[in-house]
């Protein structure tokens, strides 16, 4: 038998055939020289080339954001029988699911209603028809939770009278809940879908449900990928004894157990519980930036307690543990004092390392607002901190954040700015370090700037997601990343000369 | 707080019977604000007496984007308190000016422009229900009471027909209700009479006939309101009875749209349209 000689394309591009291909296309389409592409590469490195790329108005390059019903989408798969429902066209929502999929490399359901140039004329009321009638036919849900694309939003589909006259016509049952949420693409990012989606799902289902209080505490973690999160969250709680509701829960839709048989529902917030969740002592969300409106209504319209704390680093932690023993009256456990002991140990052994460091940061608020912290108790600096999807109220809270510490001094907030902007920063004022997402691997390519790869999405390096970076084990998680990182690019600096050590 | 959309036929005076009716209710004490829903931008001139007040899409496109817009800057009180903001939208024959209408009340909505104090808000919608953008207004949880602005002449009167189609359709689904015609008389034949039987066509009724003066085109001059140019006016007692009528009116229909032969008859059985022997004789 003989083997067929597959080269990957790492190697197959470098073939003799493949290369003359390259030059001829270059012949061809009249490009550059070598020579001129190097100089202009070189010219948008300095301080010129910064100047006009900020004076920039009509592009984005590389922005660290997504859409937002990509994270309606998210929100609404993490409750029990739940299928995320797009009101708008295929190609979107295949997109959301692939984006998903290459993070968590995990199957995700979600489907659409298929709009196409039709409903775009007519109104997409028979696309909704027929989309909840097929799904609920096929999938079998428990939930249908609506969110809608570009499409839907500028031809201004009305989802409440379109789901109203589904139950009217019978084509869904009476009881089944389907809540929705509008979530214009062109509007806010996926932290926007998140808060709106979560509002329309809690606001649906616990109509009516006011009545005893259940003594229990909410959980909403906000738009958090790291499925470790929610894990640890229900670790520290059961350890701590609160009892509790993890609204939003999506730890085993996206990190689903493989017992070889395939699941469309793993798992989810119980909807009892959801129903439930109006009867609570308080909502505690781990994220600020992606639970605006969501907190609001808790705490407008149920009349409940809440706090908003990211337990991000040591201090954070604290004080969400403080907070978390005053709103229930329980005792911080020993178990989870000596947790922030080993963790404050951990800092002290790498610290050396991390000390005096500057950093450039990009990705999502919240997550921002949690590392920066956690960079100036190790006495890091952060220095470029840039937030696509970031508003001026952000800008205010990064800047008084920053001003907390003196390692915050150097640190400047570049709200609505993308990776492109980051690549001129990077070039005229130098850091040590980078964290963010997949995508600002271009940034390590360019500069040589180590990337310290912590955010969404995570597309080139698998299971970074199954460990927490909230709570005490998630610091250590932390200081492990990027204390590693420095001692990485230190052996390979130091490489064949006399400070290639063994001990670091 | 009442929330009121008023549509019609374009050019049949929606605009200026809003403002005069809205400055009747505030005079008598009403807090009040007023949404022009129509790229033309002309509801809250007579109220804020400025040729144009800059609006929310205008502010937009300035701005590069509605995240920066400050509500101070596209909410401005006019007349005796009234709040007022208008919608705007781009240029004739670009974009969309239906999703315009959507972004800029959501705007209003989500900076808190609906004190919980006032009494009133009425939507000015351009003349038709064209797409979902112009029934913005009509969703659940905005405006249940919708009045139509129409005349005895034929093309007003169809639209008012059509409008109310529009609205059976929100009416079946949610909480939208007719609340009556407004005839904004252009004397034409049996005027009175042929409102009052379409409107009794349509379930409901003619809430007020303002008759046709020339003092509300010397006040329109003057960028005012009879109300304001002109207290003591006849006029401006018809625009206060209007506003009494909307302001004490209970009664919201589902209305009952006509097919186009019904409206057809209707104009022939008041000899204000010939039937096909007589037209082509």
């Amino acid at each position: 038998m003989t083997r067929l000689k597959i080269l990957d394309h790492n190697e197959l591009f470098l073939q003799p055939e493949y290369l003359e291909q390259f030059e001829r296309k270059r012949e061809f389409e009249r490009g550059p020289s070598e020579e001129e592409v190097r100089c202009v590469a070189e010219w948008t490195k300095s301080e010129q080339y910064r100047d006009l790329n900020f004076k920039r108005q009509h592009i984005k390059i590389n922005p660290a954001k997504a859409c937002q019903p990509l994270g309606a989408v998210f929100c609404a798969s993490g409750f029990e029988g739940s299928m995320p429902f797009v009101q708008g066209a295929q190609g979107c929502v295949a997109y959301f699911r692939s984006h998903l999929n290459r993070h968590f490399k995990e199957p995700f359901a979600a489907v659409s209603t298929s709009m196409t140039e039709d409903a775009a004329v007519f109104g997409g009321l028979n696309n909704m028809l027929e989309g909840l009638e097929n799904a609920y036919a096929l999938y079998k849900p428990k939930m249908i939770a609506v969110s809608t694309t570009c499409m839907a939003e500028v031809i201004g589909d009305d989802l409440n009278a379109f789901i109203k006259q589904a139950r009217d016509k019978g084509i869904i049952p009476k009881d089944l809940p389907v809540p929705f949420a509008h979530t214009p693409s062109f509007v806010g990012s996926y932290i926007t879908g998140y808060d709106n989606m979560l509002k329309g799902i809690l606001s649906a289902i616990t109509t009516g449900k006011k009545g005893e209080p259940n003594g229990r505490v909410n959980f909403i973690m906000g738009f958090d990928t790291y499925t470790g999160d929610y894990f640890e969250l229900k670790r520290l709680m059961q350890v701590m004894g609160v009892r509790h509701t993890l609204l939003a829960d999506v730890s085993d839709i996206f990190d689903s157990p493989n017992t070889g048989q395939y699941k469309l529902y793993p798992g989810g917030t119980l909807l009892d519980e959801a129903m439930d969740s109006i009867n609570a002592k308080a909502t505690v969300a781990l994220q600020r930036y992606s639970t605006l409106k969501t907190m609001e209504y808790i705490g407008k319209e149920w009349g409940q307690q809440t706090a908003v704390i990211t337990p991000i680093g040591i201090k954070n932690t604290d004080r969400f543990f403080d907070s978390l023993s005053k709103l229930t009256g329980l005792p911080v456990p020993e178990e989870i004092e000596d947790e922030r002991g080993r963790a404050v140990d951990a800092m002290i052994d790498s610290h050396p390392y991390v000390h005096g460091k500057r950093f450039a940061l990009v990705g999502d608020p919240d997550l921002l607002m949690g590392l920066v912290s956690f960079l100036m108790e190790m006495g890091g600096i952060p220095v470029h901190i840039v937030c696509t999807m970031g508003d001026r109220k952000f800008e205010e809270d990064m800047s008084a954040l920053l001003s907390e510490s003196p390692f915050g001094a150097e640190g400047k907030v570049y709200v609505g700015k993308d990776m492109w902007h980051l690549r001129s920063l990077m070039f005229t004022e130098p850091v040590d370090l980078l964290i963010g997402n997949s995508y600002a691997k271009f940034l390590w390519r360019d500069t040589g700037t180590p990337l310290i790869r912590i955010g969404f999405p995570l597309f080139d390096r698998h299971h970074l997601h199954r460990y927490p970076i909230i709570g005490y084990q998630g610091t250590i998680n932390l200081t492990n990343w990027i204390v590693n990182t420095v001692l990485d690019e230190m052996d390979r600096k130091t490489i064949n000369t006399t400070s290639f050590d063994v001990i670091r | 707080m009442r929330q009121v959309a008023i549509y019609g036929k374009g050019g049949i005076g929606k605009s200026t019977t809003t403002q005069n009716m809205v400055a009747a209710l505030s005079e008598a004490g009403y807090k009040c604000m007023i949404v022009g829903c129509d790229p033309k931008a002309d509801a809250t001139r007579l109220i804020l007496n400025k040729k144009a007040q800059s609006t929310v899409m205008d502010m937009a496109r300035e701005k590069g984007t509605v995240e920066d817009l400050e509500i101070d800057e596209v909410l401005l009180t006019g007349f005796k308190g009234v709040r007022c903001a208008e919608s705007g939208g781009p240029e004739p024959g670009v974009g969309c000016a239906g999703r315009g209408v959507i972004t800029a009340i959501n705007f209003l909505e989500e900076n808190g422009a609906y004190e919980s104090d006032t009494d009133f808000v009425f939507y000015d919608v351009l003349g038709d229900v064209v797409c979902g953008g112009f029934a913005m207004p009509i969703r659940e949880g905005k405006a249940k009471e919708i009045y139509i602005v129409t005349s005895g002449e034929m093309m007003a009167m169809y639209a008012a027909n059509n409008i109310s189609r529009g609205i059976l359709k929100y009416a079946q689904s949610g909480g939208v209700r007719l609340g009556g015609l407004i005839c904004n008389s252009r004397k034409t034949d049996k005027e009175f009479e042929l409102i009052s039987e379409l409107a009794r066509r349509l379930n409901t009724r003619m809430i007020h006939f303002i008759p046709r003066d020339n003092q509300v085109q010397r006040a329109e001059l003057r960028k005012m309101t009879v109300i304001q140019y002109s207290p003591e006016h006849p006029q401006a007692d018809e625009y206060r009875m209007l506003a009494k009528k909307v302001s004490e009116n209970k009664d919201l229909v589902i209305p009952t749209p006509m097919s186009m032969d019904e409206l057809e008859q209707l104009l022939m059985d008041f000899g204000v349209l010939e039937n096909e022997q007589e037209a082509a004789a």
